[in-house]
């Protein structure tokens, strides 16, 4: 079974990203794993909120379309909580509408980026979230 | 008439007219009591022309006032004038001296005026569409989904960085998995542009995709559902198929009976199916659409023919299933009942009946085929099968079963 190349622990900061497609999880976990950070993976919007509050991860990147809970909803429901919201959340989706967008920015989301991504981008934002 | 109303489009008339009756300018001016430089400056659009110049003007030249003032491009000025609106520019004040000296470059600038507002309005029609379109919505979502992952797998494989030789083979699958995805994705694009969004529910989804759809829309209350013009053909198809069975399915177990059935028995196929005389299968749809369980049908390689949801029983959309659910264990023991508890990785716990029933279409001498039938119950407690929903998104780690390493941790 391949490894990830994880960088040591010396940053060890924990990301839960949320995203039904599976291949662009792949991608994306790896190549963050590989800058050290740990990635944590869910592919169902319906577990996302007990798994953020199983994991409290340090950062989220959550699709907007997932199946059982939109990636809108989730980042609603987390605001509304207390213990996350100032949580940095990165959203991805693959309808760079306008109206996408000013949902998430209304919602309160940290981040925002359209697919397809740049690779370089989202390892530059996840630094500028959790440092390194 | 006022001053103001009087087109400088006059002049060009008025000079016509006097050219035509072979006047000099200095005659004309001095007949109508104007110097014959006004007049050239009124005959070269340079001035507007007074209401009582322009009377006498007409009066020396023979010709009711009308004639003069009436603009011969008016419908032109007037489309040109509007196009003009919210342009800058001084010059774009002298339309008609524009429209009467360049008539040919003003209807040019005309037509390609109109033409750039219906390319506005198209626009602005797609732009809605993307908007609204739930079918075109969801084949561009398809599409840039397959590009962002080929686009960032591409980039891994490309980069400067070492690849341990199994995560190349892995992201090689992937990109091969989305490649054939995105060209399907960018096939079925193309169709329903080409068609002017007309075609319907030609999207990427299969026909199996889109009859679930379908189906779940309607609460699976499938006995008088109107087969959706939204569905493809295949789609169609196998709706009607489907519709075919669940109205055989309440003719076998008649409603009143059917809520009778289930008082006496619970969810059970096996006893329904007894009561009926019914094949099992018959009593599985029966409950599945009738008292809102989860169903999950295959044939003989294990290929899910059909998946109506439950919450909490996270089904594959691609892929093959876990191997562990009780549908498989049906699958290579025909016509033995399969009772399990399983629990799911999120800990939900769900009751499984499963039966799988050969069917020989052909007699003795053609070939034996299986469906395979898992009934999924609402939660329920005792010892449980500990089960996933297709092993690339499972989240156990150690399961003896693994075809395949999981992204997940």
């Amino acid at each position: 079974m391949p490894q990830y190349c994880v960088l040591g622990d010396m940053m060890a900061k924990q990301i839960l990203l949320i995203e039904d497609e599976v291949n662009i999880a792949e991608a994306i976990r790896f190549i963050l794993a590989r800058d050290g950070w740990q990635i944590d993976v869910l592919t169902d919007g319906a577990a996302a909120e007990a798994a953020i509050a199983r994991m409290r991860p340090d950062m989220l990147i959550l699709d907007l379309m997932l199946p059982g809970k939109t990636g809108l909803q989730i980042l609603t429901d987390l605001r509304a909580n207390p213990d996350f919201a100032t949580l940095p959340v990165l959203m991805l989706t693959a309808k760079g509408q306008g109206r996408d967008r000013d949902a998430a920015e209304r919602a309160g989301v940290s981040a925002f980026m359209t697919k397809p991504f740049d690779n370089n981008e989202i390892r530059a934002i996840v630094r500028g979230f959790l440092g390194g | 008439m006022p001053a103001e109303t009087v087109s400088s489009l006059t002049g060009g008339r008025l000079r016509a007219r006097r050219v035509a009756l072979g006047l000099k300018q200095g005659d004309v001016a001095a007949r109508a009591g104007v110097s014959p430089s006004y007049l050239n400056l009124i005959e070269y659009n340079r001035r507007r022309v007074p209401a009582d110049v322009l009377a006498r003007l007409a009066q020396v030249l023979d010709q009711p006032v009308g004639s003069f003032a009436e603009a011969q491009h008016g419908a032109l000025i007037d489309d040109l004038r509007a196009l003009a609106i919210g342009w800058p520019g001084e010059g774009l004040l002298r339309v008609e001296e524009f429209a009467s000296r360049f008539p040919d470059w003003a209807q040019l600038v005309m037509d390609m005026g109109q033409r750039i507002k219906s390319l506005e309005a198209a626009i602005e029609a797609v732009n809605d569409r993307m908007s609204h379109d739930p079918h075109l919505s969801a084949n561009l979502h398809e599409v840039l989904s397959a590009v962002a992952s080929v686009r960032s797998t591409a980039a891994i494989l490309a980069g400067p960085d070492d690849i341990d030789a199994e995560w190349q083979v892995r992201f090689l699958r992937n990109l091969d998995q989305d490649s054939a995805r995105l060209a399907q994705g960018a096939d079925a694009l193309v169709r329903y542009l080409d068609s002017g969004g007309q075609i319907e529910a030609q999207g990427t989804a299969s026909p199996q995709e889109e009859v679930e759809a379908w189906a779940e829309a309607a609460d699976w209350h499938l006995a008088d559902l109107p087969i959706s013009p939204r569905l493809s053909s295949s789609a169609r198809q196998l709706a009607l198929s489907l519709q075919a069975e669940v109205r055989a399915d309440i003719v076998a177990i008649p409603d009143s009976a059917f809520g009778a059935a289930m008082a006496e028995f619970g969810p059970d196929p096996l006893a329904l199916a007894a009561r009926f005389s019914t094949p099992p299968i018959t009593a599985f749809r029966r409950i599945a659409f009738g008292a809102g369980a989860g169903l999950v049908m295959c044939d003989a390689s294990g290929t899910l023919t059909l998946r109506k949801r439950i919450d909490g029983f996270s089904l594959p959309r691609f892929g093959a299933a876990c191997p562990l659910w009780p549908l498989f264990s049906a699958l290579v023991q025909p016509m033995v009942p399969i009772q399990q508890i399983v629990e799911t990785p999120n800990l939900d716990r769900f009751l499984i009946r499963a039966f799988c029933q050969p069917h020989y279409p052909d007699g003795f001498a053609g070939p034996e085929l299986r469906q395979a039938v898992m009934l999924i119950l609402p939660p329920t407690s005792g010892s449980a099968r500990a089960i996933g929903s297709t092993c690339r998104v499972c989240l156990r780690a150690n399961c003896p079963a693994r075809r395949e390493p999981a992204i997940l941790s």
